[in-house]
């Protein structure tokens, strides 16, 4: 299944050095990566390893120094910024280890921020009411259908990761890119986002990458890549065979 | 939309910024206030130069002035055209004015203006500033019965602020003539009765004055009054119009030729700037030092080369109040007639008299520099100037509008200093919230839109500020008499003392073009203070904006 979908994410020589004074530091020093469509694959490394910046370079929030990443087969690095916006406002949706949900405003408007972002306002007075359908729709389908009118303060960890998953969703995203999403939380509640990323990924079919230091998190994942000093390591680890276990384990499900 | 939402979400839960316009709220409002007070008090400055002034004046360098006005005239009709509504020929020399207060003899020097009481009023608001109703509706330079304003007939108050006009007129000629008559008397009686030896006592004013005199002076007057007036009145309409004979020295001084009667005769009449007879006390009340009725010495120089100063009795009819206080205490208005006749300024063989100016009103809407260098082109400019009356008051009208724009720079700085504060303000947000930023981004905001949230938030903060700005300074500028009167009741101190400036109210006139700009300029100086901060936020990287804590 794995070989025959085409690939979502197309990922080849990824370079990224960050310049700190004299000092270059290699993060990236040539990733290949490829992810397929409905597939849930987990980037999993050490501190330093350039997870996190490999899952930013592909959500176009930073520029790479080298190398090219498709999305559908279209390179997307190098881009304008305003389309770098567009696409990061409608084919990525990403989740943050702390949320990060705006404060000011309730769980529903958090999930229609990308919304908002993407319409101006006379555009939204119109598109509205199907938007907060949408979102209302999706905060129920993930338990929050009574706190929708609740600040971010006033939520527990998983209910605040709940709405930024939600969040990311609401734009119908081609990938979602999930950087440490349990990192915050203590092991049952982030034992209940898992369910949900997997839950997502069979039910929809929606293609995931999940960046993680944490094996056992990793392990939930179709597929693990092991990122170490800037490339993917291809030495095979402990990790793999609880990797294919879950692979066996989705055929199975499948 | 996430601009609208979060501008509006941000000021609701950031009052820190609402503060930051409080002083641009005070600094529109002072700017209004100011504006429409110095707007007022220049209106009433100008209406007031204006009325003293005519349009245009044209008059000679010399103080001898020019020969044959009508021929003047002629000529300037022609020139000028339809432009003209009307001209009345003055003369004005520098002169000293002296009159006697309790025997003491005080001296001012003055601006002594010869002018024709039938036309001069037609083109100045000269009429309008006299005591008298009758003159006001013509001026006539024969002393009146009494009935002279004790209310000033120019200030929306009704209270008696010149009660000692009252009597003026002929009544208090007639005591003045009566008390002088019994104190001469007494002095008689006493000197035949023991030969007095006590310097004081002949100086009337300077003793302690008697009951008893005083007494005398009332049972005269009561005896007298009945029947002087309606002779004095008929005796008065007529002398300020002697015809103009070879001999002018003979009629100048009536004293001199035939005895007369000061009590039912008056001398050449004129009419003094209030200021030079008046003073105002504390309570408010004119107090005057000379009244209608009363006669004064004026010394001026004749018309000769070089001249020669020469002096003559004048009898007060009328004050002359334009409450420009400059004119007030300067001018001193007598018949152009009995001027050019006592300085000699009628020629002995031709008959013609000279004249220092003609004073021209031009009709509503004339071009009045126009006008002024049609009549520059026709008459040589070394012998005549041409002058509108903005070019006579040009210094002091330039140093108010010079004085306004300094005023309303100093106050957009108080606006400017806000701008800054409000600048210090959106940078501190704008930390505060970089991980917004980031997540905003993260959401496919673009650089513009995150920088359009902080502008959008500096162009609502200047609208509120700059309206309520406006509120605040028009219902200041609308009711400064009421808010006046109120501080001046709970602080029992005159706020505004109209013996400083004349005007009995705080005039206040609203520009709508001025406060559009000072509105304009506040929400300017908010949006412009919260470019920086927006470029900043826009610029910001959305990988380090997320990291930021």
């Amino acid at each position: 299944m794995t070989e025959t979908s085409p690939a979502i994410l197309r990922v080849r020589d990824l370079r990224k050095n960050y310049r700190s004074g004299e000092t270059t530091l290699e993060v990236l020093r040539g990733v290949d990566f490829d992810l397929a469509a409905g597939e849930f694959v987990s980037i999993v490394g050490q501190s330093g390893s350039g997870k996190s910046t490999l899952l930013h370079l592909m959500g176009l929030l930073d520029a790479a120094d080298a190398g090219s990443i498709e999305l559908d087969g279209t390179r997307i690095d190098g881009l304008s910024s305003a389309r770098r916006d567009r696409l990061r406002n409608t084919c990525v949706g990403m989740v943050f280890q702390s949320y990060h949900l705006l404060p000011e405003l309730d769980a529903l408007e958090n999930v229609l921020a990308p919304l908002m972002v993407r319409h101006g306002v006379l555009e939204w007075l119109r598109v509205r009411h199907q938007a907060r359908d949408t979102a209302r729709a999706l905060l129920d389908r993930f338990g929050l259908g009574s706190r929708l009118r609740h600040k971010p303060r006033q939520l527990s960890g998983g209910e605040m990761q709940r709405v930024a998953i939600a969040r990311a969703l609401v734009t119908r995203p081609r990938v979602l890119l999930a950087d440490e999403p349990t990192g915050n939380l203590d092991e049952a509640t982030g034992a209940g986002i898992l369910e949900t990323l997997c839950e997502l990924n069979h039910a929809d079919g929606l293609s995931i990458v999940l960046v993680t230091h944490d094996a056992a998190v990793a392990r939930r994942a179709d597929r693990i890549v092991r990122l170490a000093a800037g490339r993917v390591d291809d030495a095979p680890q402990a990790l793999d065979q609880s990797a294919h276990a879950g692979q066996a384990a989705r055929r199975k499900a499948g | 939309m996430y601009k609208l939402l979060l501008c509006w979400r941000y000021l609701r839960t950031r009052w820190i910024a609402l503060a930051s316009i409080v002083s641009v709220t005070l600094g529109v409002a002072t700017m209004i206030v100011v504006n429409a007070v110095m707007a007022g008090f220049s209106y009433e400055m100008q209406t007031r130069i204006h009325g003293i002034l005519s349009d245009l004046v044209f008059e000679s360098h010399s103080l001898s002035g020019f020969q044959d006005p009508q021929w003047h005239m002629d000529e300037i009709k022609r020139a000028a055209g339809d432009d003209i509504l009307g001209m009345t020929p003055t003369v004005a020399v520098p002169a000293m004015l002296n009159f006697q207060v309790r025997g003491q003899w005080i001296t001012r020097q003055i601006m002594l203006i010869g002018i024709d009481e039938t036309t001069h009023a037609k083109v100045s608001d000269f009429g309008r500033y006299l005591q008298h109703p009758g003159n006001r509706e013509q001026l006539s330079f024969a002393l009146r019965d009494g009935g002279y304003d004790t209310i000033d007939s120019q200030s929306d108050t009704k209270a008696v602020t010149r009660p000692a006009l009252e009597g003026a007129g002929w009544p208090h000629r007639r005591m003045r003539v009566e008390r002088e008559r019994v104190w001469r008397e007494k002095l008689e009686a006493d000197r035949r009765a023991g030969g007095a030896t006590d310097p004081a006592a002949t100086d009337p004013a300077a003793s302690e004055p008697s009951r008893s005199v005083d007494q005398q002076v009332d049972a005269v007057l009561a005896a007298t009054t009945t029947d002087a007036s309606p002779v004095a009145a008929g005796a008065a309409a007529d002398p300020a119009a002697p015809p103009a004979t070879a001999d002018p020295f003979r009629q100048a001084r009536p004293e001199e030729g035939t005895k007369m009667d000061p009590a039912r005769e008056q001398f050449t009449g004129i009419v003094p700037g209030l200021g030079l007879a008046s003073f105002r006390d504390n309570a408010g009340t004119d107090r005057f030092l000379v009244l209608p009725g009363d006669d004064v010495k004026i010394t001026f120089p004749t018309s000769g080369t070089p001249p020669k100063a020469v002096s003559d009795t004048f009898t007060v009819v009328d004050f002359y109040e334009s409450k420009m206080s400059e004119y007030d205490s300067n001018f001193v208005f007598v018949p152009i007639a009995a001027l050019q006749r006592m300085r000699g300024m009628i020629d002995p063989q031709s008959s013609l008299a000279s004249v220092n100016s003609i004073q021209i009103k031009l009709r509503e809407g004339a071009d009045l520099d126009r006008v002024r260098d049609t009549l520059r082109k026709v008459f040589p400019a070394d012998l005549y100037a041409v002058s509108t009356w903005r070019d006579k008051q040009g210094p002091l009208l330039a140093a108010v509008d010079m004085e306004m724009s300094v005023l309303n720079i100093l106050l957009f700085l108080i606006i400017a200093v806000a701008g800054f504060g409000i600048l210090a303000i959106f940078f501190m947000i704008v930390v505060e919230k970089t991980r917004d930023i980031g997540i905003l981004k993260s959401l496919g905001a673009s650089a513009g839109g995150i920088g359009g949230i902080f502008l959008g938030y500096g162009l609502f903060l200047g609208i509120v500020g700059a309206g309520a700005g406006l509120a605040l300074g028009l219902s200041i500028a609308w009711n400064i008499n009421t808010i006046r009167a109120g501080v001046e009741w709970c602080t029992g101190e005159r706020v505004f003392d109209p013996s400083i400036y004349y005007f009995y109210r705080i005039p206040s006139i609203v520009h709508p073009f001025t406060v559009l700009w000072i509105i304009v300029g506040a929400v300017g100086i908010a949006v412009g203070s919260s470019v920086l901060p927006a470029l900043r936020a826009a610029r910001l990287h959305p990988v380090e904006a997320l990291r930021h804590d």
